[in-house]
């Protein structure tokens, strides 16, 4: 099993979730964060001092897949989620160990 | 004899203005960071609790009793207010047609007690003004004995000097000195409620010190809409604080109303313009600040200059006070919300301007001379610079005074951890704003619901048991 974390723009999230619905995953987790890479921050002005916003925010999302599907999410993240300008994100992929479904006590594969 | 409709406006006009500190609550509660929200809003409100009770016991008497010393205090004749019941405010008055003399009160006389409500609403804001300046990081005990110690010693001996007015208050009461012996111009305040707020407000910023991390660490508004909606609570109870002084449902609160609509209007786009000039964008909180500083610049003018003056005050004041927020970068003391900047500043700049703009032409009854601009030469602009450098000078005394007063004994700040932790939580065991994201039904402190479909808590068997 594999956990895919993309970090994306909040404005991408309805397309991403479009995206991973289409290819059949049947749920997913969202959080929203705050982070910088190379588009860096911004710059706001109040009442003349300048104040630098280091921290712009995004949307985490992470997804649980099998081995088999997890490459089709990546693409699927990636593609939805692209604009093409700097700061679209960046997606990973971890191996996961266990997961367990709490109501039920499935582990393995069927928790998925 | 008591005049209907004028006591109906005073009346309306107390609750207007009475509205403006919750309205100055607000736009400064925006400014800071939201953990300490509450505290901020906290030192505006207890102003009203107070300073009513002082007003009430000794202020009102202090500011508008009958003079015992030499224009700078009134008696205690009007202590308690008991007084005050029955007792009516107002001038003799003179029929031009007939040369008929009516005695005190005249034949448009108030009830004292509406004339007290009216004035306490200023004694109430401000001290309030003042809290800005020291945002952050101060103890609410410390700030509550400094509001009753400056108002006692400070605002009720200020508002003699400057809205007292020679029988007024009885057929024989003198006033105070700046109003009546000085004769500068202050139609709702300009001199008493901004100088004096503004100059107390930069010893305090002076006796408390710095935030943490200021200047260094910028400190970012919390809510930007607040800061917006307080603006504009201030400008629609500011038309009972200007219009209101004139103490009539006449000519003069028309006059008074449309200055401070224009002047208002004009310091917004002259502080914006400064900011689209400087830094390339016009700003939500450059907007409320240049309403602030226009309200403020227009109070003293308000009944003594015409419509095209009111602009011109407008837009001065509103590009001086967009500049003069930066000064606290280059002296370097932490006036947090910019009270010096916006209502020292703006205060000054209306005081001094009427002694260019004024004209006895709108209002015959004004007490001083024509200003620069209308042929009076400079006389009115000195008496004006008297008023406002006496002001300030004995405010900022005052506070001071006081401020360090109460450093050395109960202390005036909080402990640098608290200051980090946020004064919402370490002096008022609360937090502004619930962020949880869970839709009010999770979190912690929240209990697991019990549905009535089931018997109990699902466990990790459920859907198994079969």
């Amino acid at each position: 099993m594999k956990l895919v974390t993309a970090i994306v723009k909040p404005f991408v999230l309805e397309d991403v979730k479009s995206a991973l619905e289409q290819i059949g995953v049947l749920g997913m987790t969202v959080s929203e964060v705050q982070g910088y890479g190379r588009q860096k921050g911004h710059t706001e002005v109040y009442r003349g001092a300048e104040y630098a916003v280091d921290f712009v925010p995004k949307v985490r999302v992470e997804v649980l897949a099998d081995d088999t599907l997890a490459d089709k999410v990546v693409d699927a993240v990636v593609e939805a989620a692209r604009t093409g300008k700097i700061g679209d994100g960046k997606v990973w992929v971890t191996p996961v160990d266990t997961v367990v479904r709490v109501r039920t006590g499935e582990r393995g594969s069927d928790a998925v | 004899m008591v005049n209907a409709g004028n006591t109906a406006w005073v009346l309306a006009s107390a609750a207007l203005v009475m509205l403006m500190t919750p309205g100055l609550a607000f736009f400064y509660g925006g400014m800071v960071r939201s953990k300490n929200v509450l505290n901020m809003l906290m030192m505006n409100f207890i102003c009203l609790a107070v300073v009513g009770v002082l007003w009430a016991l000794f202020g009102y008497s202090w500011a508008f009793g009958d003079d015992v010393f030499g224009g700078l205090i009134g008696g205690n004749e009007f202590a308690g207010l008991g007084s005050t019941i029955g007792h009516l405010v107002g001038y003799e008055s003179t029929d031009p047609a007939t040369g008929a003399v009516t005695p005190w009160p005249g034949g448009d006389a108030l009830p004292t007690t509406a004339f007290v409500m009216f004035q306490l609403m200023f004694a109430v804001i401000t001290p309030a003004l003042v809290s800005g300046a020291i945002a952050d990081r101060t103890k609410f005990w410390a700030w509550t004995a400094f509001v009753a110690g400056w108002v006692t010693l400070c605002y009720f001996p200020v508002a003699h000097w400057v809205f007292s007015f020679d029988g007024f208050t009885g057929p024989d009461n003198t006033g105070g000195w700046i109003a009546n012996v000085l004769k500068a111009e202050d139609f709702a305040g300009g001199t008493a409620v901004h100088i004096n707020a503004g100059a107390a407000a930069l010893a305090l910023a002076i006796v408390l010190g710095r935030r943490k991390g200021w200047p260094r660490e910028r400190m970012r508004p919390h809510n930007l809409p607040f800061v917006l909606l307080g603006a504009s609570l201030l400008w629609f109870g500011w038309y009972g604080f200007n219009a209101g002084s004139a103490l009539a449902a006449g000519d003069l609160a028309g006059l008074a109303f449309t200055n401070t609509t224009l002047a208002t209007g004009t310091a917004v786009l002259g502080w914006l313009l400064v900011e689209q000039l400087r830094d390339g964008k016009p700003t939500t909180l450059g907007a409320a600040s240049g309403a602030v500083a226009g309200l403020v610049a227009i109070t003293p003018a308000c009944g003594f200059v015409s419509p095209l003056g009111a602009l011109a005050i407008g837009v001065i004041a509103g590009a001086v006070c967009a500049l003069a927020v930066g000064l606290k970068y280059r002296f370097g003391f932490d006036d947090s919300l910019d009270v010096v900047g916006v209502h020292l500043v703006g205060g000054l700049v209306g005081t001094l301007l009427i002694g260019f703009f004024g004209t006895n032409s709108v209002n015959p009854a004004a007490p001083g001379e024509n200003g620069l601009f209308y042929g009076g030469g400079l006389t009115q602009l000195g008496r004006q610079a008297l008023a406002a450098g006496a002001v300030m000078l004995y405010s900022f005394l005052i506070a001071l005074i006081l401020g360090y007063l109460i450093k050395a004994t109960i202390g005036f700040r909080v402990s640098d951890d608290a200051e980090v932790i946020g004064v919402d939580e370490t002096e008022h065991a609360e937090t502004g704003y619930d962020y949880s994201g869970l839709g009010g039904v999770g979190g912690l402190g929240s209990t697991r619901p019990r549905l009535a479909s089931s018997e109990g808590p699902a466990r990790a068997t459920a859907g198994k048991e079969n």
